[in-house]
């Protein structure tokens, strides 16, 4: 039994948390946000430099053959600095499916620039009808000589309006909301047919809304099986939902460290706010939810990594506490800073944000509850 | 990082399960399992039992009879203990008094008590709290006055956990009044219950069961020998004695048993009843306190972890009492309401040795609401989760 981070971990941990103190703070932060892109392509190419892009691939593929734990590692501190840049996006997700099915010329074609932060990727899992559900996909692909011809649309698909590649799972046989016949395809941005309206999101994220109208791809863009795409789908929405709640603990102990300086430091009535056993108890049962959503998330992602009959339920586990206890720290961080907590100003509102936004993807709290007690 | 035993964890878990297997006895492992209330014998004979093992002290040093263990070998302990239902440890020697003893008492009060202890030879109980002392321990109005070769303690302590059975009872006594801090002038003291002037009196709590009592003392001689340490830091050594007693407390590894017996049950139908795993709002909660349950267990193993390699317990130690108490009040009520209408019979001669009537309810569903309501006692005892809280915010959030 050993909760401790090996040593190439914690020089990883050491790396981001360096970055976050001296490079990113909320400013800097909430300045990328406004930008065009919404992030910054000079910090998107330094995560490139220093290999933090790499950390999830096979050393073959060029990666630090990095599992959970390490992308746990990662997640945790991009949340702690509440970071734009779009890792999820495009490690986990994008390269969580490329590392899993692509093959070589399609690894040399995609996954080697996603790396090296010259190729911007994403994975349009949802579509406007599907809430939670990976295998409604409406979008299908219709063979027609050596190529596809796709149309559907795509809804909510984050970095989807700057992706220069899209991964698009589409339906090319099978019943309506199967996991059998789902093809995972590779779309470039500049396709013709290919329409997306971008938006930011609450968090101060991007996402965008893809329509395909008859686009046309090639065999060479089919990733992995045809029709056999789900699992791949599923594991890397696996990896993702982890992913997530990682950064969720990572904003949570924030937070709950933010309050807790907050209360000392507000003076009301002649004494510090906390002084006030109301709140102090409040700030306690955060600090609870914190140990114990720390917990968890150790035990998931260990689960996780050792894979097994445990695995599912375990992200279950830790996306339904995460959405439900975490999103109290949340509310609770918002409420003992008071009028300050419910400004654009402060950067507490826009962890609570980032929170909430976590809490609704990738399954909300009831859906993982249902999942657990199904 | 993992969570993987080693061979040798392994290899011990393998002796602890056989042992729990082979030597818990039959008929209070049948108690047990039926929800029928134990005899002191009972605990007694288990207790003796594992005492002849090696396995009574299992937090004590081995200096003093005690395991050793490792904190990993600790939780694999209670891992099976709770596995094979085995009875709860009457905690107020071997938990609390002993450690008190070892860690403070002189050679001669060690090689008196704790042999007797170790061997649950002696029956003791605890007179912290006072009707007018609860949560404000440090109020409590006992007095042991010195003269000469004794104290004079008079008082009254509430609160005793089956003090009906007890040879001995372990007291804080206040033995001065002329202090600049409440904590201080308070004294541990040991006192044979057949001392004159000692009366216990019971109080029935709201499941109708007389676990609890009020004692009284009234010019009781306690002789200078049965002080613990010094005089007036009695407090202090009282304090050690609650960490123990608030470690244990989360009991994380029975609240997996009653989980799994509890999951078990519901995938079976009762009295014609479709089977409850298919009432999804009650699989819902189920599934809720199972998910924090699996977060207090690694909380838990992350304290021992510290422990383990050195480090003094974080704060994620302090939230077991908490938490712990909260999971398992909130599993007695999904038990409660697994049973329904047939939580409500109060039929307490069905839950004793020997009932020959009409029994009411299958299992133990008409033991549900009283344990329920026996156990509210959980989030009040060891200091109330009110006064954890507080604790919790001055020490571990600075505030």
């Amino acid at each position: 039994m050993d909760f401790s981070l090996n040593e190439v971990q914690e020089m990883l941990a050491d790396s981001i948390d360096k970055f976050i103190e001296n490079d990113y703070d909320f400013d800097t932060r909430q300045k990328y946000a406004a930008s065009d892109k919404g992030y910054s392509d000079k910090v998107w190419q330094m995560f490139a430099e220093l290999g933090w892009t790499a950390v999830p691939f096979s050393e073959a593929d060029g990666g630090f053959d990095g599992g959970p734990i390490d992308i746990m590692v990662v997640m945790r501190r991009l949340g702690r600095g509440l970071v734009v840049e779009p890792y999820l996006a495009n490690v986990v997700l994008a390269g969580g499916i490329l590392k899993r099915v692509a093959n070589e010329e399609q690894k040399q074609r995609w996954l080697h620039p996603i790396m090296g932060g010259e190729l911007q990727a994403t994975l349009a899992f949802t579509e406007p009808q599907a809430r939670y559900e990976l295998a409604n996909v409406a979008t299908t692909a219709v063979r027609e000589d050596d190529d596809w011809l796709l149309n559907g649309r795509k809804g909510f698909v984050i970095n989807g309006g700057t992706a220069g590649i899209l991964i698009i799972p589409a339906r090319t046989g099978g019943e309506s909301c199967g996991v059998d016949g789902i093809t995972l395809f590779a779309v470039e941005a500049s396709a013709d047919g290919l329409s997306r309206n971008a938006y930011q999101t609450v968090d101060g994220l991007r996402a965008a809304e893809i329509t395909l109208e008859n686009v046309r791809v090639g065999s060479a863009a089919v990733l992995g099986e045809v029709g056999g795409g789900f699992p791949a789908l599923e594991a890397t929405i696996a990896d993702a939902t982890l992913a997530v709640c990682a950064e969720a603990v990572g904003i949570m102990h924030l937070l709950k460290d933010k309050t807790i300086e907050y209360s000392k430091s507000r003076s009301q009535f002649g004494v510090p706010i906390g002084s006030f056993q109301a709140l102090q108890h409040r700030m306690v049962d955060m600090l609870t939810a914190c140990e114990q959503a720390e917990s968890l998330l150790l035990w998931a992602v260990m689960t996780y990594a050792q894979g097994g009959a445990d695995a599912s339920r375990a992200i279950s586990s830790i996306k339904y506490l995460v959405s439900s206890s975490g999103q109290r720290v949340g509310e609770e961080a918002v409420q003992i800073h008071g009028g300050m907590g419910v400004t654009w100003e402060l950067d507490v509102a826009h962890y609570f944000k980032r929170l909430t936004a976590i809490g609704q993807s990738f399954g909300n709290a009831d859906w993982h509850l249902d999942r657990l007690a199904a | 990082m993992h969570v993987t035993f080693s061979e040798q964890e392994l290899a011990f878990q393998e002796e602890v399960r056989t042992f729990f297997r082979d030597e818990f006895p039959g008929d209070i492992r049948e108690k047990q399992d039926n929800g029928i209330e134990l005899s002191p014998e009972d605990y007694i004979r288990w207790q003796q039992l594992l005492h002849s093992r090696g396995w009574a002290g299992v937090n004590w040093p081995v200096e003093y009879g005690g395991t050793g263990w490792t904190p990993v070998q600790k939780y694999i302990f209670a891992a099976e203990e709770a596995n094979a239902n085995a009875p709860v440890i009457i905690p107020f020697g071997l938990s609390m008094v002993g450690p008190v003893i070892y860690t403070f008492g002189n050679q001669e009060q060690q090689q008196r008590f704790l042999p007797d202890i170790l061997a649950s030879k002696v029956w003791w109980c605890q007179g912290y709290s006072e009707p007018g002392a609860g949560s404000d321990l440090a109020s409590l109005k006992t007095r042991a006055e010195f003269a000469g070769d004794h104290y004079v303690v008079n008082g009254t302590k509430t609160w005793t956990t089956l003090g009906q059975h007890a040879d001995w009872i372990f007291c804080l006594a206040r033995t001065s009044t002329d202090v600049a801090r409440r904590q201080e002038g308070i004294s541990f003291l040991l006192i044979d219950m057949k001392t004159p002037g000692v009366t216990v009196k019971p109080i029935i709590l709201l499941d109708g069961v007389h676990e609890v009592n009020e004692v009284h003392f009234d010019n009781v001689k306690v002789p200078v020998e049965n002080l613990v340490g010094e005089e007036g830091k009695g407090w202090t050594y009282g304090k050690v004695l609650l960490q123990h007693e608030r470690a244990n407390i989360a009991a994380v590894a029975r609240s997996h048993y009653r989980i799994r017996r509890l999951r078990k049950q519901v995938s079976e139908s009762v009295r014609g009843a479709p089977p409850l795993v298919t009432d999804a709002s009650y699989m819902r909660q189920l599934a809720a306190v199972e998910v924090e349950l699996k977060a207090l267990e690694y909380t838990e193993l992350r304290t021992l972890a510290a422990v383990a390699s050195g480090k003094a317990p974080g704060p994620e130690s302090s939230i077991l009492k908490v938490k712990g108490t909260e999971i398992q009040q909130a599993i007695d009520m999904l038990y409660v309401q697994a049973a329904g209408y047939y939580a409500l019979p109060y039929v307490p001669d069905q839950h004793e040795v020997g009932f020959a009537g009409d029994s009411v309810g299958e299992g133990a569903e008409t033991s549900t609401a009283l344990r329920y309501f026996n156990n509210r006692k959980a989030s009040i005892y060891g200091g109330s989760n009110e006064i954890q809280k507080n604790i919790i915010a001055k020490h571990v959030l600075g505030l």
